[in-house]
């Protein structure tokens, strides 16, 4: 009985969070196709989609493996940028966009996978706020190499160099990194329709990996770290595979944002981005997955939405941010939540006794 | 003689590091959370005294003590407002009131003074000191730094060792409940510390901006997230840690942007930020924290 019901949650979960990604693709496609949604909406769909599938994915490690990531972003970036070079030393060889925009976003979550292994192992022996300020460093270094970093395809092949374009000595060849410049030269490829797809394929895979035997010991592993341990799970293993998973999938959704602008510097992917998608995924609710799809559009669209505000209107998202975070969490608030649950708790019993 | 010049240069930028360190450390020892919005308090105290200067013509020792004065009233009214019902939450909950404070104090300044760059005039009007025949150069501000980082050291470490206040304040951050038992006005405490530590903030905004004279509303953020860095790199929750983490980031960042490359000057110190947590956990002077099952 009580497994039944168990899946019939996990079945649910499913329903719900598949079902608002495609009743919104649903609606949102044919009133983008006939012209329906102003530029500026149009053009910040693919954006949404792929800061939601930040936000599942930060979700994952904040929400499921309760470590706090401050460099989030930094994966992004390398997701990105290995995306944009791999779209433009193809632009030859695989004609097809679409072929050449998923092989990008596959190669931006590989990258961004081997960085999350890399920067996993050192990270996840720390705990807590230490942990949280090493995340930090990490995005912040991904930031500054990038930055200094030139690259150049010809037709002997890639070209790298961290002093600058001339030092490439290429032959005829096109300039794809240019340092703080960032990338420039990108053919745009991402769609409404890429951006869903990758939705989906984010949700697949964290709903089934927080359902599977390795994402429950990854909960265990949250719930009490020792207490997993002592039953004999392997805590780094899991940790480390979590936060791989969660770092790839921001790679693909890095790789997919690049693709979305025709230049992007390596300064779009800084500290702020990091904290923006935390905000998304703690306003969701940690653990959450539906709730970070609603809390990352409903977000993401405030301020655009806050226009006619003009220049308050970041002021207005502070303030909005500020007094949610007290609404849920104060003291008094909970206090007064209560009161009010219980009160109706109280009159519904009376009804049925009366009734 | 360029690396003493670079070692002057790097104990001036890390004093700065270490004041605004303080405010971090002091907060997160007392009310173990991160104060994201303390690196903007630099920025506000910047502000004032640059108005004080600039507009009401004051003499630079009031516009500092406007600015300290501004900004300990900001502190006790942000931690009263945004914290205080926060206090029993989990610390991510008061993280994210922290940045959404950031936000808040990022575009009111935005608002009030623009975002084009306001040029910091020195508040201390003096030439710089030529030694060695012209060789070494000091400015007057490095030393006006380095002098006040270590005064206010010396003025806090007596303030939490001698006075009930202080004394007071420490109890609290080792065991708030034993010590609300004990007599002691937790909330008071706390209140103060923030008090404490965004007059210091102030104190740094403009030294920051004494040395480095441009002012936009973003000015306290990169400082804010270095400072930080620099109080876990001494230990958290530790005075002298934030002292020496300071410092040692200072000469650190100065050292490779002169000696490596200035571009990746931040990464270098992130690097070693991340290998001495990896040695040593809980930062320099950090303590070790026992787990109980």
């Amino acid at each position: 009985m009580k497994k039944t019901r168990k899946l019939n949650k996990f079945t649910l979960t499913n329903i719900k969070a598949y079902g608002i990604v495609i009743l919104a693709f649903i609606i949102l496609y044919p009133m983008q196709s006939a012209g329906l949604i102003s530029n500026s909406i149009s053009g910040q769909l693919v954006p949404i989609c792929t800061y939601i599938v930040m936000a599942i994915s930060l979700n994952l490690t904040v929400g499921f493996l309760g470590e706090l990531s401050l460099g989030h972003a930094g994966f992004m970036s390398v997701g990105a940028f290995t995306g944009v070079i791999t779209a433009i030393c193809l632009q030859n060889a695989v004609p097809a966009p679409a072929l050449r925009l998923l092989i990008a976003i596959i190669a931006g979550g590989i990258f961004a996978g081997i960085a999350g292994l890399v920067i996993g192992i050192p990270v996840l022996r720390l705990r807590g706020d230490y942990l949280a300020i090493v995340t930090l460093a990490f995005g912040e270094i991904i930031k500054n190499i990038i930055n200094c970093l030139y690259v150049g395809v010809d037709a002997s092949g890639l070209h790298i160099s961290m002093t600058n374009a001339d030092a490439l000595g290429m032959v005829n060849g096109q300039l794809i990194l240019n340092g703080p410049q960032g990338a420039v030269g990108i053919t745009k490829m991402a769609s409404l329709t890429a951006g869903v797809i990758l939705i989906l394929f984010t949700l697949f895979v964290v709903l089934n990996f927080v359902n599977s035997k390795t994402g429950r010991a990854v909960t265990a592993i949250r719930d009490n770290r020792i207490a997993a341990e002592s039953v004999g799970i392997g805590v780094t293993r899991y940790k480390l595979t979590a936060f791989i998973i969660s770092a790839a999938l921001a790679g693909m959704a890095g790789a997919l944002y690049a693709m979305n602008f025709s230049t992007i510097a390596a300064k779009k992917f800084d500290f702020n981005t990091s904290i923006l998608i935390l905000v998304f995924v703690v306003l969701g609710g940690m653990g959450n997955i539906v709730g970070s799809i609603i809390a990352t559009a409903l977000l993401y669209m405030l301020p655009e939405l806050l226009r006619g505000v003009a220049d308050y209107r970041m002021l207005v998202y502070a303030i909005v941010l500020i007094a949610v975070m007290l609404a849920t969490n104060s003291e008094k608030a909970k206090q007064l939540w209560e009161r009010t649950s219980f009160k109706l708790k109280n009159n519904k019993e009376k009804e049925r006794g009366e009734g | 003689m360029t690396f003493i010049s670079n070692l002057i240069n790097g104990i001036s930028l890390g004093s700065v590091y270490a004041i605004i360190a303080l405010g971090y450390t002091m907060v997160y020892g007392i009310a173990k959370m991160l104060n994201f919005a303390h690196g903007d308090v630099i920025m506000v105290g910047a502000y004032i005294s640059f108005c004080a200067t600039t507009y009401l013509n004051l003499p630079p020792v009031v516009s500092v003590l406007l600015a300290m004065a501004v900004c300990t009233v900001l502190g006790v009214v942000i931690e009263g407002l945004a914290y205080k019902p926060l206090r029993k939450a989990s610390s991510l909950a008061v993280l994210i009131t922290a940045i959404g404070v950031s936000y808040f104090l990022q575009n009111v300044a935005l608002l009030i003074w623009g975002s084009a760059p306001k040029t910091f005039s020195s508040i201390v009007p003096l030439d710089s000191i030529a030694l060695f025949g012209g060789k070494l150069i000091i400015t007057v501000e490095s030393i006006v730094t380095v002098v006040a980082c270590i005064l206010i050291m010396i003025l806090l470490t007596l303030f939490t060792k001698k006075t009930r206040m202080g004394k007071g304040m420490r109890a609290v951050s080792e065991d708030k409940d034993a010590a609300e038992l004990m007599g002691i006005n937790v909330n008071v405490s706390i209140s103060v510390t923030f008090a404490i530590g965004s007059a210091l903030a102030a104190i740094a905004g403009v030294l920051l901006c004494s040395a480095y004279p441009v002012l936009v509303p973003t000015t306290g953020s990169m400082p804010g997230i270095k400072a930080f860095t620099a109080a876990v790199f001494g230990g958290i929750g530790s005075i002298p840690g934030a002292m020496v983490g300071g410092i040692l980031l200072g000469i650190i960042e100065i050292f490779s942007k002169s000696y490596i490359s200035t571009a990746l000057s931040d990464a270098i110190v992130f690097a070693v930020l991340i290998v001495v947590l990896l040695v040593k956990p809980t930062g320099i002077l950090g303590k070790k924290i026992m787990e109980k099952v």
